[in-house]
């Protein structure tokens, strides 16, 4: 097994998919010669050729159209929207079209698309390069939203989601493409699309969060241990749909929880999970739910960031409200 | 600059210039019924001018008992298409079975003749999810957002490249308001750029809704807004059928043969209101220019022909009228005898697999219409 970072481990992801069915297609902006702007289709175009790695015209409406098109006629496509900043020129494509086609023919025709996608803040990129756009995907019935925290689910789950006969939304942190590594097995292997995963046990106080927030919040419950506080943290993974099941039986076990997301507070995924939690749980807790996200502005510019972004003291200092409530 | 002399540039004129070699629209058969391009009739058996007429009373009678029918309140969304049978005819007669479609809302009767049953069609205008499924058939539902259609086809004509699917190509339609969508565009390019298989149609009829075409675009024509994406295309008179025909005839072969896409501009008119929604065409046109575009029914031009060559009376026509009308009734019923749609369906379909959540809703909702 090698140790690979996240960004490496979904290309070696892609070429898995790309090897094993021929009716696999990425296509974008850069991802030919230049191997997408991240290089995270480096090598695949000398690997498998123009026809089945290539670059597109520089319009998101189109790249997404193409990928209905070709879906239809019996492709199995992997566009790529280079920044998710750019989604909103795809939007139609995406929430208008291929997330309803499936219901629109009645179930009788499948759109394998998986669209890959760089979101979340933290690198200092130009405008519209970082938002967190997840909100407005998942209240999008017919399209599945994943996004790996760390190596090795990042290339099982590019995999399950090329394989999927239902459309994905397969975002990827900027931030952990290359600051942090993980053992990943060279061979084929899958990472289910709808489940959560409890990667740090604990007993006082539950964690849930996804993506970069993730590692965030194995740093605060690091923080919490030193006072004896023993935080569980959930990676969400999916977040459309969201596993309720290990979310519950945490929150069973702790009777407390804060959930945490790098986007805006208004109408998320968070707010979601507190709901569903609220709904199905609330006799188990002992405390309100903690809520960690981004203020209601807009996406700030580069140098604001770090100001902007929720971090492990927030986190911790949430956590420690709840517990102690 | 000193007097006299050249500018290095001429705006003016380049502008002045750049709809001229769209500025006489295809035509076999003139306004008036007369053949103005005999040869390319020629090319034409009796048969295949009969029928092209058969299938324009098809249209027209199928457009009016269709407007019956809302009139009743058995439809729902409708757009009429009176006006528009010679391009709507001409063009899909030109297709193989094996090509795909890819209508908009005013497209129903090309995808009927493309093999899809009128009741289907009911059924789509009703807001049955059965009027959606084509299996087997070679085409995608009547695209309600203007455009989004452009985009998917270049999308198909690339996987038919791909597949090296031989004699096939995609086709697909919009209106003169459909031009001014991005999708437009990035359709057309798309499939430019990758030198895909697809015909592109803008069926002109001079109106989005109540925005008259010369307020979509400062361009003369809309066929040479294609010039722009490298891509061949030609204006058409669209009430003309046997000239849609054999344009849109040239244009398959074209594309067929890995040529790249074209864009064909039929100008036509739409009779009509946009929808039957209840538009009202009188607020927004005058009789004036209504009048010689009625005069130009594509209907009334090829029956001239057809009388002058002793193929075809009106008895005839008044005999097909009423089988087609027969037709119609009989699809209409067979519409209304389908079954109520239920919530547990659209939730099975909202995924392939359905998630957690959707699998438990579709459990509920099986319970409820059990009761």
């Amino acid at each position: 097994m090698a140790k690979m970072t996240y960004i490496k481990a979904i290309t070696s992801g892609l070429d898995q998919v790309l090897n094993d069915d021929p009716k696999t297609l990425i296509f974008g902006e850069d991802v030919g010669k230049n191997g997408g702007v991240f290089r995270t289709t480096v090598g695949l175009q000398d690997k498998y050729g123009e026809d089945r790695v290539f670059d597109t015209p520089l319009a998101e409406s189109g790249i997404l159209g193409l990928a209905i098109g070709l879906a239809l006629t019996g492709w199995r496509p992997i566009p790529e929207i280079q920044f998710m900043g750019f989604t909103f020129e795809a939007m139609d494509g995406i929430v208008g079209q291929l997330a309803r086609d499936h219901y629109r023919f009645g179930g009788t025709k499948n759109f394998p698309v998986t669209i890959r996608t760089p979101f979340g803040g933290g690198t200092h990129t130009a405008e519209m390069h970082a938002d967190n756009l997840e909100n407005y995907f998942v209240s999008t019935p017919g399209l599945r939203v994943v996004t790996p925290a760390n190596p090795y689910d990042a290339k099982g789950m590019i995999i399950s989601a090329v394989e999927s006969d239902d459309p994905v939304l397969f975002m990827e942190n900027l931030k952990l493409y290359r600051s942090m590594k993980d053992e990943v097995p060279d061979e084929k292997y899958t990472v289910p699309l709808d489940s959560a995963k409890v990667v740090r046990e604990g007993k006082d106080i539950t964690i849930v969060a996804y993506s970069a927030e993730v590692n965030e919040s194995l740093k605060a419950a690091d923080a919490l241990a030193k006072d004896n506080i023993d935080a569980e943290v959930i990676d969400l993974r999916s977040l459309s749909p969201i596993d309720t099941d290990t979310i519950f039986a945490s929150v069973d076990k702790t009777h407390k929880v804060v959930v945490v997301q790098e986007a805006q507070k208004m109408a998320g995924v968070g707010a979601q999970v507190a709901s569903d939690i609220a709904e199905e749980k609330i006799m188990s807790l002992d405390a309100p739910i903690g809520r960690v996200a981004a203020p209601d502005s807009v996406y700030p510019f580069a140098q604001a960031e770090n100001d902007w972004i929720p971090n492990a003291d927030d986190i911790e200092a949430k956590a420690r409200d709840i517990f102690n409530y | 600059m000193a007097n006299g002399s050249k500018q290095i540039v001429d705006f003016a004129k380049i502008k002045a210039t750049m709809a001229d070699p769209y500025k006489h629209p295809v035509q076999v058969i003139d306004r008036e019924g007369k053949v103005v391009n005999p040869d390319i009739l020629a090319k034409y058996s009796d048969d295949q001018l009969v029928d092209f007429m058969k299938k324009m009373v098809w249209e027209r009678t199928l457009h009016e008992q269709t407007m019956n029918f809302s009139r009743q309140g058995r439809l729902g969304f409708y757009a009429p298409t009176a006006g528009e049978e010679a391009s709507e005819m001409g063009s899909v007669t030109a297709f193989k079975e094996q090509d795909f479609l890819a209508p908009a809302y005013r497209d129903l009767p090309q995808m009927i003749q493309h093999g899809t049953t009128v009741a289907k069609g009911f059924l789509w205008s009703k807001g049955h999810v059965e009027g959606n499924i084509h299996e087997n058939k070679n085409m995608l539902f009547p695209q309600i957002i203007i455009g989004a259609q452009y985009v998917e086809t270049a999308g198909v004509a690339l996987g038919i490249k791909k597949n090296q699917d031989k004699d096939r190509v995609a086709f697909v339609y919009t209106g003169d308001g459909g031009t001014s969508q991005g999708d437009w565009y990035e359709g057309v390019n798309f499939a430019s750029a990758f030198q895909a298989p697809a015909v592109f149609f803008v069926q002109n009829n001079g109106w989005a809704i109540s925005v008259p075409r010369y307020k979509q675009t400062a361009a003369e024509t809309l066929a040479q807004k294609a010039v722009a994406m490298g891509v061949p295309s030609v204006q058409v008179d669209g009430m003309d059928i046997v000239a849609v025909h054999e344009v849109s005839k040239l244009a398959r072969e074209y594309a067929a043969a890995g040529n790249g896409p074209v864009v064909i501009e039929t100008l036509t008119y739409r009779f009509g209101a946009h929808s039957s929604a209840g538009d009202d065409p009188s607020r927004y046109r005058t009789k004036e220019e209504e009048k010689p575009w009625f005069d130009a029914d594509p209907l009334i031009r090829m029956r001239k022909v057809l009388t002058d060559k002793k193929l075809w009376s009106q008895d005839q026509e008044d005999k097909l009228v009423e089988e087609y009308k027969d037709d119609f009734k009989n699809a209409m019923k067979e519409a209304e005898a389908a079954p109520a749609q239920k919530v547990s369906d659209f939730l099975k379909w909202t995924y392939n697999v359905p998630t957690p959540s959707v699998k438990k809703q579709i459990a509920e909702f099986e319970a409820k219409e059990s009761k």
